[in-house]
């Protein structure tokens, strides 16, 4: 084995054997070499604490740092932008045994996953407000306006409150008293420089999807219709807009190549 | 023939200011931008910045309007064993453009193997055919980015057999041969110093000094090993320490005033201490500009 070869999987893995060839000036380098390994594994454990501080948060120091390391284990980063690393991290989370009794955790760190990729998501900018409202009012042609939305929008449905979880972590509350166990749909979205989350009904979900998935706004609305006969189409579009969330809007159907 | 780029790059003359300048943390965007502190440059790590949008660019962008730009890569893997992330290299040169910093720096290190990014600096074994990789990967970074680069002296644990060079002659070829400047980390060489009972400053007179383009300082974790002796961690997790800031007043009578960077990546502290950091660094620049 090369020597980078087995430093790295040495420094990933504290069951390895310290790398051969190294020396020191007293001959001890094991704990030496024990500076790398931490540094590493450390390193990476606080990359994943930063993206996921609500999972963090809720099974303890401990158990996230060991749950960290058999994670970074398993799937060390495969890109030096340590705000992408941990994409795989909630699926882990999902199939981790020790955490089942937080059936919740996974989709709490999807959630978390969602607002760090809305925090770095490209700039675009809202769409005319005057331009929105005349082709809003033009009730014939509404049906086939395609809406183009701000690359940080995103949705999750969970069987689970995530979004009141996360809410009242960002306020520094405890989750007690928190009914957990209902269904609960989410919308994340950056509105200026923060990101925001939002519980909403499930049709805003499904709607916005229909909508990142290149279907106009009227059939949009209707599969939002099928999954929660109580959509509102103009509190959905009120969310977006006011957020500005709508960044181009045309009235002919996009012709896909 | 090797292929240097040495020749296709202007002589080092360090572009950034001989003032102090500080590592710029998005805890403190907001602090830098309402205070506008007398700072002589920000330097952040490329790594940081290679997202697509939001408040990250916002920030930089308004602070490189008003500061010089230093970009610090930690990604390179300038010593890696195998060839050098390509898509990183370029999204390096995007960032580059877009944001035009006076200096690039990277490290004398690798942090990827294969497929997997390590996230920290490790170690070179100090051999010929190191040596031939790190000038290959140096003269590759550098043709790329049409620009000199400054490589970055390391902080290390251990060291390894079979070596043909000590760490100062190794720099002094990657820096002849290629044709890259010297980021003289002042914390590295004494934590490595120390780690390695070396003497720091004769470690120092032995780096090719005159391609010195900016210095860093930083604190280090104090540790022991297995045999009770010191062991330095160089943690950027605390102020410099008085034994770095002697070190950097006799690296300073060496090389004269030379814009130094006062690093803090961990246990952030609120801003105003690390600015109290940079005044005094701008306190030894100054006395250092009187004297010569």
């Amino acid at each position: 084995m090369r020597l980078q070869e087995a430093f790295s999987a040495a420094v990933l893995d504290s069951q390895q054997p310290c790398p051969r060839g190294l020396v020191s000036r007293n001959g001890h380098v094991e704990s030496r070499f024990a500076v790398y390994r931490n540094n590493v594994q450390k390193g990476l454990i606080n990359a994943l604490a930063f993206s996921y501080p609500v999972v963090a948060r809720l099974v303890g120091e401990y158990f996230f740092q060991e749950m960290a390391r058999l994670f970074i284990k398993k799937s060390p980063p495969d890109s030096p932008i340590m705000s992408t690393y941990g994409v795989r991290f909630a699926d882990f989370i999902g199939d981790f045994e020790p955490a089942r009794s937080l059936p919740y955790l996974a989709d709490t760190a999807r959630l978390e996953r969602l607002c760090v990729a809305a925090y770095h998501a490209a700039d675009a900018c809202a769409v005319d407000p005057q331009v929105l409202a005349r082709m809003l009012k033009v009730p014939e042609s509404l049906g086939q306006l395609h809406l183009q939305l701000h690359p940080g929008v995103a949705t999750l449905d969970s069987p689970y409150a995530v979004a009141d979880l996360w809410a009242a972590h960002q306020n520094e509350e405890l989750s007690q008293g928190l009914d957990l166990s209902l269904p609960q749909s989410t919308v994340v979205l950056r509105y200026g420089l923060s990101v925001e989350v939002f519980a909403v009904r499930p049709g805003y979900t499904a709607f916005i999807r229909h909508l990142q998935s290149g279907h106009a706004l009227g059939p949009a609305a209707e599969h939002a219709l099928q999954v929660d006969p109580y959509f509102d189409l103009s509190q959905a579009l009120a969310l977006l807009i006011t957020h500005d969330a709508i960044t181009d809007l045309s009235p002919a159907p996009e012709i896909s190549p | 023939m090797h292929s240097s780029t040495a020749s296709l790059i202007a002589p080092r003359i360090s572009q950034l200011p001989p003032r102090a300048g500080l590592g710029l943390k998005a805890e403190h965007f907001k602090d830098v931008l309402e205070s506008l502190p007398d700072v002589g440059f920000f330097e952040v790590h490329a790594e940081n910045y290679m997202v697509a949008g939001g408040p990250f660019h916002h920030y930089l962008g308004l602070i490189r309007e008003r500061y010089p730009l230093s970009i610090h890569g930690v990604g390179l893997s300038i010593g890696s064993d195998t060839p050098l992330n390509i898509e990183h290299l370029q999204r390096l040169q995007t960032l580059l453009a877009r944001y035009r910093p006076r200096v690039f720096s990277e490290h004398l290190a690798w942090s990827s193997h294969g497929p997997h990014f390590l996230n920290d600096l490790l170690p070179l074994r100090y051999d010929l055919s190191t040596l031939q990789r790190v000038c290959a990967h140096i003269d590759q970074v550098q043709n790329t980015l049409q620009r000199q680069i400054l490589l970055e002296n390391p902080a290390t644990y251990v060291e390894f057999d079979q070596t043909h060079f000590d760490e100062a002659s190794f720099i002094h070829e990657v820096i002849s041969r290629s044709g890259c400047g010297l980021l003289l980390d002042v914390n590295n060489v004494y934590v490595s110093c120390v780690n390695h009972d070396r003497d720091p400053l004769a470690y120092i007179n032995a780096l090719p000094l005159h391609a010195v383009g900016e210095l860093h300082l930083a604190g280090f974790a104090e540790d022991i090993d297995q045999s009770g002796q010191r062991l330095l961690i160089d943690s950027h997790g605390a102020p410099v320490d008085q034994a770095v800031w002697a070190l950097y007043q006799q690296v300073l009578e060496c090389v004269g005033p030379v814009a130094t960077l006062i690093e803090r990546d961990n246990q952030l502290p609120v801003f105003s201490e690390l600015l109290a950091q940079a005044e005094l660094a701008d306190c030894y620049l100054l006395t250092t500009r009187e004297r010569t």
